[in-house]
């Protein structure tokens, strides 16, 4: 009998996948952003495009983030269907204006008469030394503004089928990848980073929270580096007898409601992990989402972990210590447990 | 008067002696980071790894721009610099026991190893610099203002890559400065690349010294990483920044010898490239006109060699020697108190 061997990828080579595909079958897909031809994209997003499409549908940009994705949003509205990368999602200061009062607007304010079939892909995330201006995630502060669909991948499959489903859809979509689950040569090398990855084109839609791991004592939601730091928290809590359902978020914007909430019904305990600041933040989203529609179902307060707003410091001994990793959330859940 | 101040009687051979040890301590300090961040990376390079972590960026190659511009600067000047700023520092009189500490993660760091290599502070030495390109440059704009309100004759220069020349901050402030008549210098170091992307790829003007004009402001170019050519723009600019005659954009034509991080493979570049620069190598050109100018002797400039040398070599051993930041550190400094 012969074993079909799973195909497998990484993070970037995934996505680089997804966006090669549409443009095959889409003459109106393109790419924009900085150094993402020749380069491939500093995280490998954009690898091997420059070399099969050409220079007309992959555009290297001069450091003019206001322009470049200006410019996506004019061509959007022209029935275009670009890509643009901005490098890391922290320097959105210099061209918010662009995302959030035009990109995420005109949709709304055109009473729907203009669309914007646009994906702003961007790398999120620290855990490297990268200091403030070059870790951060900042989940929340787009998915807090409304005109976004704002997802954030896990896994090599979604990280295809969710890019394959950002390119499709008809909103701007912003679509953030994490540094450390890329696959890069240069960083840890994760196992989660690399994984099956069927060849031909699929979706996985942009709304849909996955279950990554069933449990009966307590929830843990989390989405990206977290998601994975929740499933090595549940193996470990697992040889002690505790059954945590991790939740892997995956989009944020919209929000998968239904599946956060039917969990928390059947294990009575939630934590949310987040690589994101506390305040304001998605813990905050979800413990909410969780008090207004199922608090009696508590059997303990929610538990949060977060970056507890400061900037993210340089020093690795310092950013251990901000970052959410399986030891505190471990300690998290086993102080729930006793409280109860 | 030497044989150089007869053929160039604006140029000061001692100035020239004074860029000569800070291009000699600016380079040893790169190479010797070159070693440090590599500690830890090897065989497998992992960006987080190692007692310097994190991206990288040296200037090895484009240490005229910062000495020709500093030698011109006192300490009550104010220096704006990028990603790529320990040239700037080290020329600026950045504490360099203090920024290598920082760079090592240490509390000892000018931040407490908070900021790391790309976000040094020196408030006594009038030196910051960032991470966001082109950032910097309203800094300095800021600096200029402040100036000017104080009534004092300081400058502010916002050193620049070229492809920050193409960021809407680089012309905002340009037009503000112009407007208000700053004593705003912007120095462009065109190192040909922005990371991958080369400036024939991303700039519409063969050098941003032509921007110049749309501004109503002056505009100078250096060509060829030359030291002696970049002291007497720098020293025009700054005579006009000082004199209320307001602001100048200097373009430098200069070499980036190693990628533009380490770790970077260069793919986008001709191997042959980076040998044919290292052959035009600014240090060896300023330390022969030295000679020629009979000025300095061979051990006269090898004392400069080996002081300036100690000088790196003392702040690498403060930083190895100082003590990681408490964990819990991490909470201070949110707010001034």
């Amino acid at each position: 009998m012969e074993t079909a061997k799973k195909r497998v990828l990484t993070g970037n080579k995934a996505m680089a996948e997804a966006i090669a595909q549409e443009m095959e079958n889409d003459k109106n897909v393109f790419v924009l952003g900085e150094d993402i031809g020749k380069y491939g994209g500093i995280f490998g997003s954009t690898q091997g495009l420059m070399e099969k499409f050409g220079p007309e549908r992959v555009l290297d940009t001069p450091i003019s983030e206001t322009a470049f994705i200006g410019a996506a949003i004019g061509a959007a509205a022209e029935g275009m269907r670009p890509i643009a990368e901005l490098m890391f999602v922290d320097f959105f200061g210099v061209c918010m204006d662009q995302i959030y009062n035009h990109m995420a607007k005109i949709p709304y304010m055109s009473g729907g008469n203009v669309r914007l079939p646009m994906v702003l892909m961007t790398s999120v995330g620290g855990g490297y030394s990268d200091a403030a201006q070059h870790s951060q995630t900042l989940y929340a502060t787009f998915a807090h503004m409304p005109g976004m669909k704002v997802v954030a991948p896990s896994t090599p499959y979604d990280l295809k089928g969710m890019m394959t489903s950002a390119i499709r859809d008809d909103n701007p979509v912003v679509f953030m990848f994490h540094k450390s689950l890329q696959g890069l040569g240069w960083m840890d090398q994760l196992d989660y980073a690399i994984g099956h990855v069927p060849e031909d084109s699929y979706i996985v839609p942009l709304d849909k929270a996955n279950v990554m791991r069933e449990g009966k004592d307590v929830t843990i939601v989390g989405i990206q580096m977290m998601t994975h730091y929740a499933m090595e928290a549940a193996e470990r809590l697992a040889q002690d007898g505790i059954e945590a359902e991790v939740i892997d978020l995956r989009s944020l914007a919209p929000i998968d409601k239904d599946t956060i909430l039917n969990s928390v019904k059947k294990t009575h305990r939630l934590v949310v992990v987040d690589e994101d600041y506390r305040s304001y933040g998605m813990t905050a989203e979800i413990a909410a989402i969780v008090s207004e529609e199922a608090l009696y179902e508590l059997e303990s307060p929610i538990k949060r972990l977060a970056i507890p707003d400061v900037p993210i410091p340089y020093s690795h001994v310092l950013e251990d210590f901000v970052l959410p990793g399986p030891d505190k959330i471990v300690e998290t859940v086993k102080q729930m447990m006793d409280e109860a | 008067m030497t044989k150089f101040e007869e053929k160039q009687p604006s140029v000061s051979v001692d100035k020239l002696m004074w860029m000569y040890e800070q291009m000699v301590k600016i380079r040893y300090y790169e190479d010797q980071m070159v070693e440090a961040y590599t500690e830890g990376k090897s065989p497998v390079f992992n960006i987080g790894k190692g007692p310097v972590p994190g991206e990288m960026h040296l200037a090895t190659g484009q240490e005229p721009a910062a000495a020709g511009m500093m030698v011109h600067l006192t300490k009550d000047d104010t220096v704006t610099a990028p990603h790529r700023p320990h040239h700037h520092a080290i020329a600026k009189g950045v504490d360099l026991k203090k920024m290598t500490a920082e760079i090592f993660g240490k509390e000892t760091g000018l931040g407490k190893g908070k900021g790391g290599h790309m976000h040094l502070f020196d408030p006594q030495a009038k030196f910051s610099c960032g991470g966001i390109v082109a950032a910097g440059i309203p800094h300095a704009v800021g600096a200029a203002m402040a100036n000017k309100m104080k009534g004092k004759d300081w400058v502010a220069v916002a050193f620049i890559g070229e492809g920050a020349a193409n960021a809407g901050a680089f012309h905002e402030s340009l037009n503000l400065a112009a407007l208000w008549n700053l004593p705003l210098i912007i120095v462009v170091e065109d190192n040909s690349y922005g990371i991958s992307i080369p400036k024939t790829a991303s700039t519409s003007v063969e050098s941003n010294d032509l921007r110049a004009s749309a501004y109503g402001v002056a505009g100078a170019y250096v060509k060829d990483n030359d030291p002696v050519a970049m002291y007497k723009a720098a020293e025009e600019a700054v005579n006009r920044a000082r004199n209320g005659q307001g602001p100048t954009i200097i373009e430098i034509e200069t070499f980036r010898f190693l990628g533009h991080f380490q770790g970077d493979p260069e793919l986008y570049r001709d191997k042959q490239e980076v040998p044919g620069l290292r052959a035009r190598d600014p240090i060896m050109k300023l330390r022969q006109q030295l000679l020629d100018a009979e000025h300095v002797n061979e051990p006269e400039l090898e004392e400069i060699e080996a002081r300036a040398k100690k000088e790196v070599d003392e702040a690498y051993q403060f930083a190895r020697d100082s003590d990681y930041p408490k964990p819990e550190a991490a909470l201070d400094d949110v707010f001034t108190s």
